[in-house]
């Protein structure tokens, strides 16, 4: 029992006490050290002395003593090394203001700077997801291992570079301003959403969903708003999650595993609740002046989908005009092939070739399988079955889930049939 | 995963005024709130009026009965209700511990019942200590 509470305390506990001791230490990796060292003290004695009565505080509280210990260690390793003639920046006076009063009202602050440092620009993509998921998810190591299809010790070896790049660095422990911030929330976002991606649309392998990803990157999200409630576009990405985050159990059939495209989804397995919260959240984005950012578009179009009862009852010419935004904003070939399937579904599919025509020999998209599998689709609907085999056959080629790729074979063949019979 | 949390009926939640915001009392669990959705956990809340504003529907056969509101049992009637995502039932405990409740109240949670293809799809996890037991030492 003792076990089971000091768990869920601790995935609850753990990002605030990285937070506050990172503060104190000025050292990430010396922060989850010695919240580590509580987790072990609680292990060992909390199966005598029983739970506290607020476990939070008691790890903390620990924790924090842990802290002063080891600054007071570098402060007494300082002057040893002042007497050998060596240059530390400590000063000796430090160790000695911790003992005052912490302020738990900064609480708040630290894990936003927590939050910042783990996304840190200086850190590579996977460097900052595998981080961000340690130390604000509180997942395990072979847990971030198995969602990103990779080996724990890759995951382990990534993390402690990571903690050493930040440290040898000396990134300091800030929320950044000014300009500054714009981009650096960008990358806390873009780093949240891709969490949420992978579980949502898994690269490879079996898996079509892992919804936990999903929950945990939209519990991240969430906190974020909560960190920083004046970010539309924080708001926006919630949004988005929320909405999509919805149709997670639609997607996949549930006797065969098989991914089930948008349009023909059962909407009445759509999770109306986190369509609702997403609704609600995308609302709040748009409460702020000036024009939607790409979270927030993005959401609306989802939002698009959300509403209509029916695929038929989809409004088409408002995702159009909703991707004709984004793709002012955020120009790619992605979003270009995203848009070109809108203007099918509004103007009819001669008009969508045209636009997926545009970017077909774009570099980016070579060994994109949804550029041919669109292709395809289009191709099929104007009657061309003979080339739209042809399509999904190289879409089917080039997508490494297991599921997808049946489904595009599947396809591939029935259009070949047709072709055949003509 | 999803929890709902059902808050017991007490005989004041059956014969309560509606609660003003001002009313003493409300602030604790307003911050509690706050902490909630600043932790990502709250899904919806919501508090109910009284059974003497409810009605049940009993089915039997193809007949339906209709009986008014109020109900006796109050221990056995839902006062409010919360949804959650939480990581396990035992994280929603933790939370609810924290729940600034006056003496008397009880509350339960129930887990709400996945999917057969998301109880597939999501092996259970580990304990986080069973890991920490196990590794000889840590990662560094």
């Amino acid at each position: 029992m003792v076990h089971r509470t000091l768990d869920a305390v601790w995935r609850m506990e753990s990002p605030r006490l990285v937070a506050a001791l990172t503060r104190i230490v000025h050292d990430v990796g010396l922060a989850e050290d010695l919240t580590q060292d509580a987790l072990e003290a609680a292990l060992r004695q909390w199966p005598e002395s029983g739970v506290p009565e607020n476990p939070a505080a008691w790890l903390m509280g620990t924790a924090k003593h842990r802290a002063v210990d080891a600054l007071r260690r570098r402060a007494t390793l300082q002057r040893k090394a002042a007497a050998m003639g060596h240059d530390l920046a400590l000063e000796e006076g430090k160790a000695d203001e911790l003992e005052t009063a912490i302020d738990n009202a900064a609480i708040g602050d630290d894990l936003l700077r927590l939050v910042f440092i783990c996304c840190h620009p200086i850190l590579s993509i996977d460097a900052r997801v595998a981080l961000t998921l340690r130390l604000l998810g509180g997942l395990r190591t072979d847990e971030i291992a198995r969602a990103f299809l990779a080996s724990e010790a890759t995951i382990a070896q990534r993390i402690v570079r990571a903690k050493r790049t930040l440290s040898e660095a000396r990134v300091p422990f800030d929320v950044p301003q000014g300009a500054d911030f714009d981009a650096r929330l960008g990358s806390v976002l873009q780093v949240i959403y891709l969490v949420f991606n992978e579980g949502y649309t898994a690269t490879s392998g079996d898996d079509w969903v892992r919804p936990a990803l999903c929950e945990d990157a939209l519990r991240l999200g969430r906190v974020l708003a909560g960190l920083v409630p004046e970010e539309a576009e924080v708001h926006g990405l919630v949004a988005l999650m929320e909405i999509q985050a919805s149709r997670i159990r639609a997607r996949t059939d549930p006797a065969t595993g098989a991914p089930i495209p948008l349009l023909e989804q059962q909407r009445g397995r759509w999770d109306q609740l986190l369509i609702v919260r997403g609704l609600a959240a995308l609302e709040r984005a748009d409460a702020f002046p000036g024009p939607r950012g790409p979270y927030a578009l993005q959401a609306a179009i989802a939002a698009c989908h959300a509403r209509a009862r029916t695929a038929d009852d989809t409004d088409w010419p408002r995702i159009v005009a909703l991707y004709d935004a984004l793709a002012e904003l955020t120009p790619s070939p992605i979003v270009e092939l995203n848009r070109a399937v809108a203007v099918a579904m509004a103007d009819g599919p001669g008009a969508g070739l045209a636009l997926v025509d545009a970017v077909a020999h774009e570099p980016s998209l070579k060994a994109y399988h949804l550029l041919p599998a669109v292709r395809g689709d289009l191709l099929a609907k104007l009657g061309r079955h003979d080339e739209a085999a042809s399509e999904l056959s190289r879409a089917a080629s080039l997508t490494r889930n297991v599921r997808e790729r049946n489904l595009l074979l599947d396809r591939a063949r029935t259009e070949g049939g047709t072709a055949a019979l003509e | 995963m999803r929890v709902v949390i059902f808050a017991k009926s007490t005989p004041e939640t059956e014969h309560a005024e509606p609660r003003q915001a001002h009313q003493e009392g409300w602030e604790p669990m307003a911050s509690f709130h706050e902490e909630l959705v600043n932790a990502g956990v709250l899904l919806a809340a919501g508090k109910l009026q009284p059974s003497s504003k409810g009605a049940r529907v009993r089915f039997d056969g193809a007949n339906r009965t209709v009986i008014d509101g109020p109900f006796t049992e109050a221990k056995e009637l839902v006062a409010g209700y919360w949804i959650w995502q939480v990581r396990s039932l035992d994280e929603a405990i933790e939370w609810l511990k924290r729940a600034p409740f006056p003496d008397g109240v009880e509350l339960e949670i129930r887990p709400v019942e996945a999917d057969d293809f998301d109880a597939a799809m999501t092996p259970e996890p580990r304990g986080h200590l069973e890991g920490l037991q196990a590794a000889a030492g840590r990662q560094p």
